[in-house]
């Protein structure tokens, strides 16, 4: 017991010296340090690798008669990270929003394709986008945790919200395990019962990334997580998401092209020819190849800085 | 007006007009007017309170314009006469309401005693008695009239807020809606009259009739309340939910419900507030008793607005006690609404949330 607890707290000190340390460097890309070789206790408080395969085949969104995103194909592989990137408008959030079918909420916005997530097609008729959508996690540009629940309640909500018959152990450790698995838990953990609201900006990203890996989906999806965070509290997020590829399928749309750089393995570029026009993807690859050598020129412009 | 006009530098141009007002300008406008003011009314033999205060707002806004113009510059001169003239407007608004109050509470302490809430007024004809029967039939019909009208408000401000969209419905509900909150309560005694006689015949009294009839008015204003807190509270945190894999139902119960509570908490508050003091659909259909009857579903029920009314009009002899227990109804009703405030503002201050 003795000994674990002192792992714990090493653990928690090379966190910290972790994101301290590497301000202006890119994260290590090396899975996390296993907290403890022995297995036992707190190896349950590790995260399950339920990470699943993506893949859209001729997906076409709408709002209304607005075509958004035209014939988007790709695959987004487990256990990586894909970033999105293109400029604004070009559909990438909307396609994005399609994998946990968050479009539809808009009123009056279809999607037409397949999306299969590990060989289910998420857009068949029998599929209830509830379900999906416990499947497929997402995690938004402004934090939001819930304002009139407590860090705990935020982090217990997925299960509150869905499931009604979970014991308070079991509660405790999936609080604790998503709190650490979002580099929160040393942090937060002396005053869980209070308003989420409370913490910076940051922390409540981290929360809110805490509330979507609770219900242990498959796929994470990030839209611009830290398009309203500090330098310091963004690399945070970034290597937390190195992180969080051991678990889960990541996908990230972002604006901040060193961030794609840092922080993804995938890169895929959507642009429009003009405005009114459907956002189409342009070049999926590797990251290192789409920043380096792209086939298209205009990725090369785009990642390049030389317009968007 | 002097200076150095034809030298324009950088400094010079900062500096509005060239002489500076007395801290206390506004004061003595407002105090110069008023002396002003009393002067000229005396002179002409008129004088009157109301004269008195508006001419002094008029005379003390136009002042401070052309003393401000000469002294310091046009924008100056709009801020102060801006200033006096708003200040004075909401000083003017307070007038009656002070007055009000004051009627109330210095005519209404006569008869604010032990006795007043704990007898009733049966065989009351000069001095004692009380209004015990009144109060208890006010909460009896307001708490009924509560507990009917804000499930409903309730659930048809989700159905418009959450359901509705952009449907025809919605739409047609709304304005619907809108048109109930303008009819005059009288209709609605009416109208809940016209109900239960068809079922109990003609000259039926019920509490409970009176309760349908303020169920009537107080269902659109909770509506129209409830709508604008859900429409404040931020679709992100809906997305939030949903993103969980949480079902609308219970989105909009365990998150968007929970975020408005403080601001739904108001509105209904507000609502009770607003038909607690109804007099004309209680007459026609709860009627006028000087018994206790604390059975909604039995007979007459007297309730604090209609014995006002009935002491003042048909007062005993002497009349002096009847007009004393009208205006003590009067204090009790006000003190009834001002502790529902005080209710709601409480409930804002301990649960609210703040809704970004």
């Amino acid at each position: 017991m003795e000994e674990e607890r002192k792992e714990m707290m090493e653990s928690s000190t090379q966190d910290r010296a972790r994101r301290e340390a590497d301000a202006p460097v890119a994260p290590s890309l090396e899975p996390a340090p296993a907290p403890s070789p022995s297995g036992k206790g707190w190896g349950s408080h590790k995260l399950d690798n339920t990470a699943k395969t993506v893949e859209a085949k001729g997906v076409d969104l709408y709002y209304g008669d607005f075509h958004a995103v035209a014939d988007v194909s790709m695959t987004i592989p487990p256990n990586k990270v894909t970033a999105l990137v293109g400029s604004s408008g070009c559909g990438k959030t909307t396609f994005l929003r399609a994998i946990n079918r968050m479009h539809e909420l808009t009123p009056g916005a279809y999607a037409t394709g397949v999306i299969e997530i590990d060989g289910q097609d998420i857009y068949a008729r029998n599929v209830d986008p509830v379900e999906v959508r416990r499947l497929v996690g997402m995690v938004f540009q402004a934090p939001n945790p819930f304002p009139t629940m407590s860090i705990y309640e935020n982090t217990a909500a997925g299960l509150n919200l869905n499931s009604s018959k979970v014991s308070k152990s079991e509660k405790d450790e999936v609080v604790e395990r998503s709190l650490r698995g979002a580099h929160l838990w040393d942090e937060v953990k002396d005053r869980l019962d209070k308003p989420g609201s409370g913490l910076s900006g940051g922390q409540q990203q981290r929360l809110c990334i805490a509330r979507a890996i609770a219900v242990e989906p498959e796929v994470l999806l990030m839209d611009e997580p830290c398009s309203a965070l500090d330098p310091v509290a963004t690399l945070a997020i970034e290597d937390l998401i190195q992180e969080l590829k051991n678990n889960f399928t990541i996908a990230i749309v972002t604006h901040n092209m060193q961030q794609a750089s840092r922080a993804s393995d995938y890169t895929a570029f959507f642009n429009l020819e003009k405005s009114g026009d459907p956002g189409r993807l342009i070049e999926i690859g590797e990251t290192t190849k789409i920043f380096s050598n792209p086939e298209k020129k205009e990725t090369e412009d785009y990642v390049s800085g030389r317009f968007g | 007006m002097s200076g150095p006009a034809t030298t324009p530098s950088a400094a010079r141009s900062l500096i509005g007009g060239d002489g500076h007002m007395p801290k206390q300008a506004t004061w003595i406008a407002v105090g110069a007017a008023a002396v002003a003011v009393t002067a000229l009314l005396l002179l002409l033999g008129i004088f009157a309170w109301g004269f008195f205060a508006v001419g002094t707002m008029i005379v003390a806004s136009g002042g401070i314009y052309f003393w401000s113009r000469t002294v310091e510059d046009r924008r100056h001169a709009k801020d102060r006469v801006v200033t006096v003239s708003i200040t004075s407007a909401f000083l003017l608004a307070m007038i009656p309401l002070v007055s009000l109050i004051w009627t109330v509470v210095s005519k209404g302490i006569n008869r604010f005693d032990v006795a007043f809430f704990t007898e009733t007024a049966r065989g009351v004809i000069g001095e004692g008695g009380g209004a015990a029967h009144a109060i208890w039939g006010t909460v009896i019909i307001t708490g009924i009239a509560t507990l009917l009208s804000v499930p409903i408000g309730l659930m048809a401000a989700i159905y418009l807020n959450e359901y509705g969209g952009d449907s025809w419905l919605r739409r047609a509900l709304t304005f619907f809606v809108d048109v109930m909150t303008g009819i005059p309560s009288i209709v609605a005694g009416l109208f809940a009259y016209a109900l239960f006689e068809i079922f109990f015949g003609p000259g039926i009294r019920l509490g409970v009739m009176g309760s349908v009839a303020l169920m009537v008015l107080m269902i659109p204003i909770v509506i129209r309340s409830s709508e604008e807190i859900l429409k404040i509270v931020p679709n992100h945190l809906r997305e939030a939910s949903y993103a969980l894999g949480t079902p609308k139902w219970k989105t909009i119960t365990k998150v968007v419900l929970p975020t408005a509570l403080a601001g739904l908490v108001t509105g209904i508050m507000l609502a009770i507030a607003r038909i607690i003091g109804e007099t004309a659909p209680l007459l026609v259909t709860t009627g006028v008793t000087d018994s206790m009857n604390i059975d909604p579903f039995d007979g007459r029920m007297q309730n604090l607005a209609v014995y006002a009314f009935n002491e003042y009009k048909n007062p005993g002899v002497p009349p002096e006690p009847s007009l004393d227990r009208a205006w003590t109804a009067v204090l009790v009703l006000i003190l009834i609404v001002m502790i529902l405030n005080l209710g709601a503002r409480f409930v804002y201050r301990r649960y609210g949330t703040e809704i970004r």
